[in-house]
């Protein structure tokens, strides 16, 4: 199956965030990929299809799926391969056999991220829905955030709640803290970023195109480490937008995440 | 042999104010309601709540039940947040327990194999530790040396859950996917009660479903009460899914002070048949509703 140039030069952003997801799964062998977000999804379904073929993937309910099957997929349509309670998932979870996106209300220079609550945590601005399993996430396997908004309300220097942990803290709470801690990416609606300096704190890794560098330091609160060449997030092949178009997504639930 | 049949009038007698209660279930799955609806009936008060919350715990919260609640999050899944819980933790109504769900989990086992903590390395280097300094941490004995979360047992005065098919003798079989932490809690519990949607003769449950399903052993049970549809309006599959448009019209009626004192009048201020036949009500007006083209319930279905 062929893209045309003609559709190439439509490659969307929601596309693009979607690619940059399923890199996050690159390498993986075979462990349990988990990702919250639509962007996200489609991702991990689509590294599965591609370049890391032995990801196993969830129902979201309370099974391992075999394949990868379209978004929104009818339940009475998938085939399940093995039964993945939530007692089991941790399990995998405390195993390390597992690499997850997960979403961030707030998330700071060192990687930190907050999902708990919005202003001082003892009588909140702001009740969310609680730390869930960030904290124990993150000690556990690698670790990678979604945020469709990129904002300085959602890229703050320092988040009001530290639930999943980053790589001060990992540090700070020595060997068992980050002995299997990785924050690898983060993926927002402007570009993909990382922790790959020195010191551990939030660098651009790459922009999506059409995003200029001007545009994500005025949307974020924090300095963003940056080398002197900002890379491109790259582009889907002909093969990987077919299968989003046509295969994972054919209903562009994608767009209604971020714009397109 | 024991028959442990109860009521949920019965049920409600064996519990007290000031009693630390786990809540089976997670999230808005599988919740107890028939019993917890009878919680907000009476007259207990003071109540610590241990829950993989969902409405359950907001329920209570808005009744002033609760003290204080332990919980990993409170969500009702289709919903992000519960909007009494919500409310409860924005004006300071209640303390809160707010730990990792695998360090949750961790406390119940350890308090079911009763030991006073087990080591975790989950909540390491978050807030949970600096929000809860009563979880300290402990150093490996062996060569390793390393330092873990020593979570504490969360141990549980009573614990409740509910399940799809149960006998009088308090074997307890769940026929959805996922088992959840019910066992857990009944086992982290000294009195320990299980509601059910049907009671059913021992030698019925191998026509339900595999030996699997009969995850709950007479040997975890105090108490077993019958309540059809009790898990409404979570969902309890395969008997029914979560009434997904009813959980909307709580969460409407919790935004108003007006339509939360109807909904209190008409659905919570009844016993559960009453309570039952209201919910019937809800749905055939909804349906109606549907046909009409409006695929939102009303405020006035919720008066």
């Amino acid at each position: 199956m062929s893209v045309s140039p003609a559709q190439t030069d439509e490659i969307t952003r929601p596309e693009y965030c979607a690619i940059a997801c399923a890199e996050v799964f690159r390498g993986d062998g075979e462990i349990m990929a988990s990702a919250f977000g639509t962007a996200p999804a489609i991702g991990a379904r689509l590294a599965r299809l591609t370049f890391s073929p032995d990801l196993v993937l969830t129902d979201g309910d309370a099974a391992l799926v075999e394949g990868a099957p379209p978004i929104g997929a009818a339940p009475d349509s998938l085939v399940l391969e093995s039964h993945m309670p939530y007692r089991k998932v941790f399990d995998v979870v405390w195993s390390g056999r597992r690499n997850l996106i997960m979403m961030a209300s707030q998330i700071d220079r060192t990687g930190n991220q907050n999902i708990s609550a919005i202003g001082d945590w003892s009588r909140p601005k702001a009740q969310l829905v609680g730390v869930r399993g960030a904290p124990g996430n993150t000690v556990n396997h690698s670790t990678s955030y979604w945020v469709p908004n990129h904002s300085k309300r959602s890229f703050v220097e320092h988040v009001d709640v530290v639930c999943g942990v980053g790589y001060e803290r990992a540090a700070a709470a020595g060997p068992a803290g980050s002995r299997f801690h990785e924050i690898r990416h983060v993926i927002s609606n402007l570009g993909v970023f990382d922790f790959e300096t020195p010191d551990k704190v939030m660098r651009i890794r790459s922009l999506h195109p059409g995003v200029t560098i001007d545009e994500v330091i005025d949307a974020t609160g924090f300095e963003l480490a940056m080398s002197d060449q900002v890379p491109d997030t790259r582009l889907p092949t002909p093969e990987e937008l077919e299968l989003i178009r046509t295969v994972l997504d054919p209903r562009s639930l994608r767009d209604r995440e971020v714009k397109p | 042999m024991a028959d442990k049949r109860l009521g949920l009038d019965e049920l409600i007698g064996e519990l007290s104010s000031g009693m630390t209660i786990g809540i089976g279930g997670w999230g808005s799955r599988r919740k107890p309601m028939a019993a917890i609806r009878a919680i907000l009936r009476s007259d207990l008060t003071d109540l610590t709540v241990v829950s993989y919350g969902g409405p359950d715990v907001g329920l209570l919260c808005a009744a002033g039940k609760v003290k204080k609640a332990v919980y990993g999050f409170v969500t009702l899944d289709s919903i992000p947040t519960d909007p009494h819980f919500k409310a409860a933790r924005q004006n300071g109504a209640i303390e809160a327990m707010e730990v990792d769900e695998g360090m949750f989990y961790v406390g119940l086992l350890a308090a079911s194999q009763r030991v006073p903590f087990l080591p975790t390395r989950a909540g390491l280097g978050s807030d949970v530790l600096r929000f809860n300094p009563s979880i300290k941490t402990v150093i490996s004995p062996y060569d390793d040396g390393e330092e873990l979360v020593a979570m504490p047992a969360l141990r549980l005065d009573a614990a409740i859950v509910h399940v799809n098919r149960a006998d009088a003798k308090g074997t307890g079989q769940i026929l959805g996917p996922d088992p959840f932490f019910d066992e857990i809690f009944l086992g982290a519990a000294d009195r320990r009660f299980m509601t059910t949607e049907r009671l059913i003769g021992t030698d019925r449950f191998s026509s339900e479903g595999p030996i699997q399903t009969m995850s709950i052993s007479r040997l975890l049970t105090d108490g077993v009460v019958e309540t059809p549809n009790g898990a409404h309006f979570t969902a309890c599959v395969p008997d029914y899914p979560r009434d997904e448009a009813f959980q909307k019209a709580y969460v409407a009626a919790a935004g108003d002070p007006d339509q939360w004192a109807s909904f209190v009048e008409r659905y919570l201020a009844v016993e559960e048949p009453g309570y039952q036949s209201a919910v019937k009500e809800f749905a055939a007006d909804w349906a109606q509703q549907r046909v009409a083209g409006d695929d939102a319930p009303s405020k006035e279905i919720v008066k």
